[in-house]
């Protein structure tokens, strides 16, 4: 029964690859921009070769069949590469979708059996039209998500800059929300900076971190407490007002931290720090 | 048994540890340390523990408890040259050992000392300017 559906695509296959660029072409969600004509009528050629190959085997139910392997990889490249050229989610499955106008036509054409059969013929090809469309579409979000682990783990290696700002003065402007993951590698960039730099004194700078909550607060205290195992002062600088009324209400204790204001007072009492040091060297000497 | 050497310098004592440690030789050098202490009445101690790469809570109840005897005897000890991994065991540990002095090396350290208790070569008066 099904069967006359894979016949339809082969045999009027030109007829319906016509309509469908032709529909495609007049489409609302046609990106001129983005995609041109040929490389669309590529795609959409190669599309109906595999989707036809896969009819064949009367599969219409189940698209996770080998049958259906090739049409699934053709619509994860192109869903892909859509993704990557900047096509909108609905651009992306319109694609498919819009293969149903000209298949039910054709379908139409072909008819000279009784309704019922037509009408269970389409509901058919409708069903898995759709499951392809969902599936571009998933294949979409997938891509994306790609992306965004890709830019999060860049920007996690972004994030902890630690620099030099004086002999024996390491700065650490942090910028941005800090869980686990980032003062883990925040401690680790920080104590080897240390240890390449010999430096005595470290000013973390938390002006860019919007919240401070018992966690964050937690993380920095553990930051300092091993920076002092290994020899080297934490200053803690940039707290805001509100962050500072808010560590006090959730009772977080930083007595055993020098805080400042600004990076700029806390920069002061390092070098005035160090000052006192090197003075009190030739002092000696 | 092998035992960790104790280096004196001035009135300064050094102990370089590069070996793991184990509960025998962290008593003996306990033993020792305190000991040579009171021998040549030094006035402080440098730990060296840049070559140990893993610490357990042992080694760091160990440390904090040879600076606490130390001070005890009348010196100050520093613990220098900790690792950056052993630094954030430790602190995963929840051992912050807040009694113990640090510093970054033996360099530092022994500036470190000489600041609280006095370079020996100059006089009292000397120092305290």
């Amino acid at each position: 029964m099904t069967t006359s559906i894979a016949n339809v695509l082969v045999t009027q296959r030109n007829e319906i690859l016509q309509e469908w660029m032709h529909l495609q072409l007049s489409s609302e969600t046609r990106r001129t921009d983005l995609i041109s004509e040929t490389e669309l009528r590529i795609e959409s050629d190669r599309f109906l070769e595999v989707l036809s190959r896969a009819m064949r085997s009367g599969n219409f139910s189940d698209i996770r069949a080998p049958e259906y392997k090739a049409v699934l990889e053709v619509l994860e490249r192109f869903s892909r590469s859509r993704g990557l050229q900047g096509f909108t989610p609905s651009e992306t499955a319109t694609f498919v979708f819009s293969f149903k106008q000209p298949l039910f036509n054709a379908l139409r054409k072909s008819g000279d059996k009784d309704l019922s059969e037509q009408f269970e013929n389409v509901w058919a090809a409708n069903l898995l039209i759709d499951k392809l469309g969902l599936y571009t579409t998933e294949v979409y979000q997938q891509s994306r998500e790609e992306v965004i682990r890709r830019q999060q783990g860049e920007m996690l290696e972004l994030s902890t800059p630690v620099v030099q700002i004086w002999e024996g003065i390491l700065a650490l402007p942090l910028i941005g929300t800090l869980d686990s993951d980032r003062t883990s590698v925040m401690m680790e960039t920080l104590l080897q900076k240390i240890v390449e730099t010999r430096s005595e004194l470290a000013i973390i700078d938390i002006t860019g971190v919007p919240t401070v909550d018992t966690l964050v607060a937690q993380h920095l205290l553990k930051t300092v407490a091993a920076a002092r195992l290994m020899g080297a002062d934490c200053l803690i600088s940039g707290i805001r007002p509100q962050i500072a009324q808010t560590m006090v209400h959730l009772q977080i204790d930083l007595s055993e931290v020098t805080t400042k204001a600004t990076l700029a007072e806390a920069l002061r009492f390092a070098l005035k720090r160090s000052g006192r040091a090197t003075q009190g060297k030739t002092a000696k000497e | 048994m092998d035992r960790i050497p104790i280096l004196r310098m001035g009135d300064l004592l050094l102990v370089t540890i590069q070996v793991d440690m184990h509960d025998q030789l962290a008593s003996a050098l306990q033993d020792d340390l305190t000991s040579k202490i009171t021998e040549v009445s030094a006035k402080g101690i440098l730990i060296d523990i840049s070559s140990l790469d893993i610490v357990d809570s042992f080694i760091g109840r160990m440390l904090a408890n040879t600076s606490a005897m130390a001070r005890i005897l009348g010196a100050e000890a520093v613990v220098v040259g900790m690792q950056p991994a052993v630094a954030i065991t430790l602190v995963e540990l929840g051992l912050n050992l807040s009694g113990v002095h640090t510093a970054l090396d033996v360099e530092k350290g022994v500036e470190m000392l000489h600041d609280r208790i006095g370079t020996p070569e100059l006089g009292d008066t000397d120092v305290r300017f």
